[in-house]
């Protein structure tokens, strides 16, 4: 691991400020993405700023029947929390199938929407990688890419945003909550936190120099039925090649409403507005529920071993929206 | 070449720590870098370090402070030998810094035991051999211990069926709360029954 100098930041707007008056710093939380990659050397911070003791570690109700989130609320603790199981479960699940117990109890709610990817190009040193270095090339694209994305990538990069967590806060219409350098606050929904690789896939997020996530709001949850479905290798502590998040309400006709996001198919929490719309209406019967599922993710593309991601993810979702059908026990 | 001390630095910490004390363990110092202090207590122990930022919590224990219990397996929070509690929390030692540890309790394998009486889970993996060759065996009683504090305390697994009642501790529970810890002698079905037999003799 590269030398770094250390300290302990003492408010959030010191942490921002700290993090301005060096070079290359990185603020520092749970640690569990961050500590892997400095010992690889793919980040090589020269200062590290701790934000462990800066509070900003409650969840609280907000005013409008919502719940504000602390950004260094460990993931255990907001999974385990009374009103996140009770009234955003889908939040729960989520947190529940990723990582590990031991993971979970130091990853931090700010430090999960921002980990870097699982892309092994990235991980390898000895490859080229425009994430990594900028203009090298992408090595996933021609490569072994099982894992990678199939749509909003770019030839420059299709590496996936690996969260569970984001993809639920992205069905839920989350807010991020941030303090810049001098001091002043700004809230992005979480959908424009994220950005797409394009021609600059080192630009992963559209935070600003020393801007740091102070917490996270939840709407109030909108009504219908909360699913977390996720896929992978494993039966547990793997990342997801296809997950799907969904809240889906029906009445005595079919879908009265459907909010649906990916995770593992896309460089970010990925929602499909054209196929929610289509969902409006569907009769509830299973046939007519994944025959619209299999028109999601429209556009998407393999790149040769991913290829299974597209219909994995249209059958999961089928599969999700025969669930909260209540129709057949999924 | 100096010749090779007798003692190495981890183990005179070590052996000073036994007086309970505060200590001073000599870090082995790299020219250039800022050394950061640190009070950290361990197992009873106060100890006070004044080390590299870079030394992860598992490097501090194990060859600053002499506590070889906690073992390094993958050194990335994969296989979850290194597991520690902090706080009455199980965590990764090999993915957090000492340094970001000041002022915390921490408990490894060696302070599971009351002198050398075994705790029930230390007793119940003896009882139910949940082990072969026994490297991953202080992660898997630290994370047990951890676990079943969080199932206690009413959390939710992934498998757990309903999010709003307490989960109750079925082997399925059992072994995803535990996917953190790797067995690479895959002794997890005697792991299963030792953590069950224990959270048994608990309740």
């Amino acid at each position: 691991m590269k030398t770094f100098t250390y300290q302990r930041a003492t408010s959030p707007a010191d942490a921002a400020q700290a993090a301005v008056a060096h070079r290359r710093t990185r603020f520092i939380a749970g640690g569990t993405n961050l500590l892997d990659l400095m010992k690889l050397d793919i980040e090589t911070p020269e200062h590290l700023v701790d934000i462990n003791r800066l509070g900003l570690d409650t969840i609280e109700d907000s005013a409008d029947g919502g719940l504000r989130i602390g950004a260094m609320v460990r993931n255990s603790d907001l999974a385990a929390d009374p009103r996140v199981r009770e009234r955003y479960p889908v939040l729960s699940r989520a947190l529940l199938a990723g990582a590990s117990g031991q993971l979970r109890n130091k990853a931090t709610t700010g430090g999960n929407l921002l980990q870097r990817t699982r892309c092994y190009y990235f991980y390898d040193t000895a490859m080229p990688c425009n994430k990594r270095h900028p203009g090298s090339g992408c090595a996933a694209v021609e490569g072994f890419n099982r894992i990678h994305a199939v749509i909003g990538g770019s030839e420059s990069c299709i590496a996936t945003h690996p969260s569970d967590m984001a993809v639920a806060m992205r069905v839920l219409d989350a807010v991020v909550h941030t303090v810049m350098p001098d001091g002043s606050e700004r809230a992005l929904p979480l959908a424009d936190v994220y950005r797409l690789p394009g021609d600059t896939p080192e630009v992963e997020n559209a935070l600003r120099a020393g801007e740091l996530i102070t917490h996270v709001t939840l709407p109030p949850p909108p009504p219908g039925r909360q699913i977390y479905r996720k896929v992978r290798d494993r039966a547990s502590y793997a990342f997801a090649l296809v997950a799907v998040a969904a809240i889906v309400q029906m009445d005595g006709d079919g879908v009265a409403s459907a909010r649906v996001a990916f995770g593992g198919v896309a460089p970010m929490p990925w929602r499909d507005d054209a196929l929610e719309a289509a969902l409006r209406g569907t009769p509830d019967d299973e046939s007519s529920l994944r025959a619209v599922a299999d028109t999601a993710l429209a556009g998407a593309r393999g790149h040769g071993h991913n290829d299974f991601k597209i219909m994995l993810a249209r059958r999961t979702l089928g599969a999700v929206l025969v669930e909260a059908s209540g129709r057949t026990a999924a | 070449m100096p010749p090779k001390p007798l003692r190495s630095p981890a183990r005179a910490a070590r052996h000073d720590t036994m007086s309970g004390g505060v200590t001073h363990q000599p870090a082995e110092r790299v020219t250039g870098v800022d050394t950061v202090k640190a009070r950290l207590r361990i197992n009873g122990t106060e100890h006070e370090l004044d080390i590299d930022p870079r030394v992860t919590l598992l490097d501090a224990l194990r060859e600053h402070l002499g506590l070889t219990g906690s073992k390094k397996g993958c050194d990335h929070g994969q296989c979850g030998a290194c597991t520690v509690l902090v706080e009455g929390r199980r965590i990764n030692a090999c993915l957090t810094l000492a340094v970001m540890h000041d002022g915390d309790t921490i408990t490894t394998v060696e302070g599971l035991a009351r002198g050398e009486t075994l705790s029930p889970l230390q007793a119940s993996f003896v009882r139910h051999d949940g082990f072969q060759c026994g490297y991953c065996t202080p992660g898997q009683l630290c994370s047990a211990t951890g676990m079943l504090d969080e199932v206690r305390a009413g959390w939710p697994s992934v498998v757990t069926p309903d999010l709003r009642s307490s989960p109750s501790l079925t082997d399925d529970e059992i072994r995803e709360r535990m996917s953190g810890n790797l067995c690479r002698c895959s002794a997890y079905p005697n792991i299963v029954a030792a953590i069950a037999d224990a959270a048994e003799g608990a309740a």
